[in-house]
């Protein structure tokens, strides 16, 4: 399969863009900058991320569709209010997770936020599930930027007027050089920011803009190091097929008035929220700087198997090694002390609260 | 700078009499990227040469260093453990990894110079 580029691809080059292959496309995983000072300059300033990789699915429909789309998502959509945005999964029936997503009311039906690596089996799970019934168009004409970190609100505000009156977890159409974008205050940094849907054509003028307004290019390698300070999950790694939301300590995110009722995997959701799970996902930070990757195996203290680590790097803006992991039950307490097996060597850690960096979202009303 | 020499795995060699100061080169750090945790062989250990004698992380990936020449290691540089960015800043001075009191001199001749590295980096980077 030939590897696929984004619109901002040459932009990404001319910044001296370092390029992986990431869900078949060829991405910056960092500038000349360096992941280190990328990660920083978004906590200080602020970060531009080209994420046009991710799908973006539209489905239009009106109350049917909601109610469909209930059958699906165990999230309360009909009490979503138009431009409000909410992170979903979609799920297997044994509970295990497809995808994790990211989905907002519009008003002519959804707009659902996929990863890049899920999003075709994403289109025809829902396909399958919706029966037909509804138009699904998993955009091509469109990118998708996140514009992350405390000045983000002041550079968007400049190209975009009335962006701030956006509160977190919200989205709105604004115009930018006569087209329209769709804008949401979120992201995926633990940082105020924003993602903007931009048509491709002005997609590169629009991050030159940004830019030139003091923003900087941020690759992946510095979106994986935010991320995991912020204690967010990252699909394939920290939650796949093999994990269900209540493991991954995600059950926030499922709406408690549909807990009793029917989506993909509720059998399962309500049995593990009744009897407890085996194994649940915790944050895991090493007493020394040595840095526990996926797979990482880890012991208790008399030096049985207890988990393994499934995102681990060194957090800069913490200044230590960070590690999320999945330990059996009677291990996730705050402050259990664990060994990682590194090398051969075994090294103490803790399981400790998440996130590892306090975020800094503009909340609004809209949380439960 | 003549005494200083360079192996294919990208380590730096400056000898000073029975001593060699070893570290890896601006050509490697910018090859992993922002290093950020390092291990170092303990003082007094004997290592062969083109031995697995540490590791330096970065961000992205782990990679073992080795020693391009044997000896006893006489000191190894606890700052750059305690701040593993001065390899990335100073690769070649202050982020050196340690000290060898050398075993056999001849070792060294079969390292190549800077000019010969600097066209075996750049032909491996390609």
């Amino acid at each position: 399969m030939k590897t696929k580029k984004t619109p901002l691809y040459s932009l990404h080059k001319f910044h001296g863009a370092k390029f992986v292959q990431f869900a078949g496309y060829e991405m910056p995983i960092q500038y000349k900058t360096g992941i280190i000072e990328e990660h920083n300059l978004t906590r200080s300033k602020s970060g531009i991320f080209d994420v046009s990789h991710m799908g973006q699915l539209f489905i239009k429909g009106e109350k049917e569709l909601t109610k469909d789309l209930e059958k699906i998502f165990p999230i309360d959509l009909l009490n979503l209010q138009i431009n409000q945005s909410k992170y979903s999964f979609l799920m297997k029936d044994n509970g295990g997770i497809y995808d994790d997503l990211i989905i907002t009311k519009l008003e002519d039906g959804f707009m659902i936020i996929l990863n890049a690596a899920c999003k075709d089996n994403d289109l025809r799970i829902l396909n399958l599930k919706l029966g037909n019934k509804y138009d699904l168009k998993l955009s091509n004409d469109m990118s998708l930027i996140a514009i992350q970190g405390p000045d983000a609100i002041n550079i968007l505000e400049k190209l975009v007027p009335k962006i701030s009156i956006l509160k977190f977890m919200q989205g709105n159409k604004f115009k930018y050089h006569g087209k329209q974008l769709y804008i949401t205050r979120s992201g995926y940094t633990g940082e105020d920011g924003f993602e903007v849907s931009i048509p491709n054509v002005i997609v590169e003028i629009f991050t030159k803009n940004l830019i030139e307004l003091g923003s900087n290019l941020v690759g992946l390698g510095a979106r994986d190091t935010l991320r995991l300070e912020a204690g967010l999950c990252l699909y394939g790694h920290d939650i796949n097929e093999e994990t269900s939301p209540i493991e991954a300590n995600l059950k926030w995110a499922i709406s408690k008035n549909r807990i009793d009722t029917e989506f993909l995997g509720s059998e399962t959701i309500k049995k593990q929220i009744v009897e407890g799970v085996k194994k649940l996902r915790v944050g895991i930070k090493p007493e020394s700087r040595v840095i526990a990757r996926e797979t990482t195996k880890i012991f208790d203290e008399q030096n049985n198997e207890i988990g393994k680590i499934t995102s681990g790097t060194f957090g800069p803006s913490v200044q230590s090694s960070v590690a999320m992991g999945y330990v059996g039950n009677a291990f996730s307490k705050i402050n259990t002390k664990i060994f990682l097996e590194v090398r051969g060597k075994k090294y103490p850690a803790n399981i400790c609260n998440l996130p590892f960096y306090k975020k800094s979202y503009v909340k609004g009303a809209i949380n439960e | 700078m003549s005494n200083i020499k360079f192996s294919k795995e990208h380590e730096w060699i400056k000898v000073d009499d029975e001593i060699a100061t070893i570290g890896i080169t601006k050509h490697a750090t910018e090859m992993l990227g922002d290093v950020v945790f390092v291990e170092l062989p303990k003082k007094g250990s004997l290592v062969e040469k083109g031995g697995n004698v540490g590791v330096v992380e970065s961000t992205k990936a782990a990679s073992d260093v080795y020693t391009p020449i044997s000896g006893e290691v006489v000191e190894s540089n606890q700052s750059i453990i305690d701040d593993p960015s001065k390899i990335n800043s100073d690769p070649e001075n202050e982020g050196w990894f340690f000290k060898l009191k050398i075993r056999d001199k001849s070792e060294i001749d079969a390292l190549m110079n800077k000019e010969e590295y600097d066209k075996f980096a750049k032909e491996s980077s390609n």
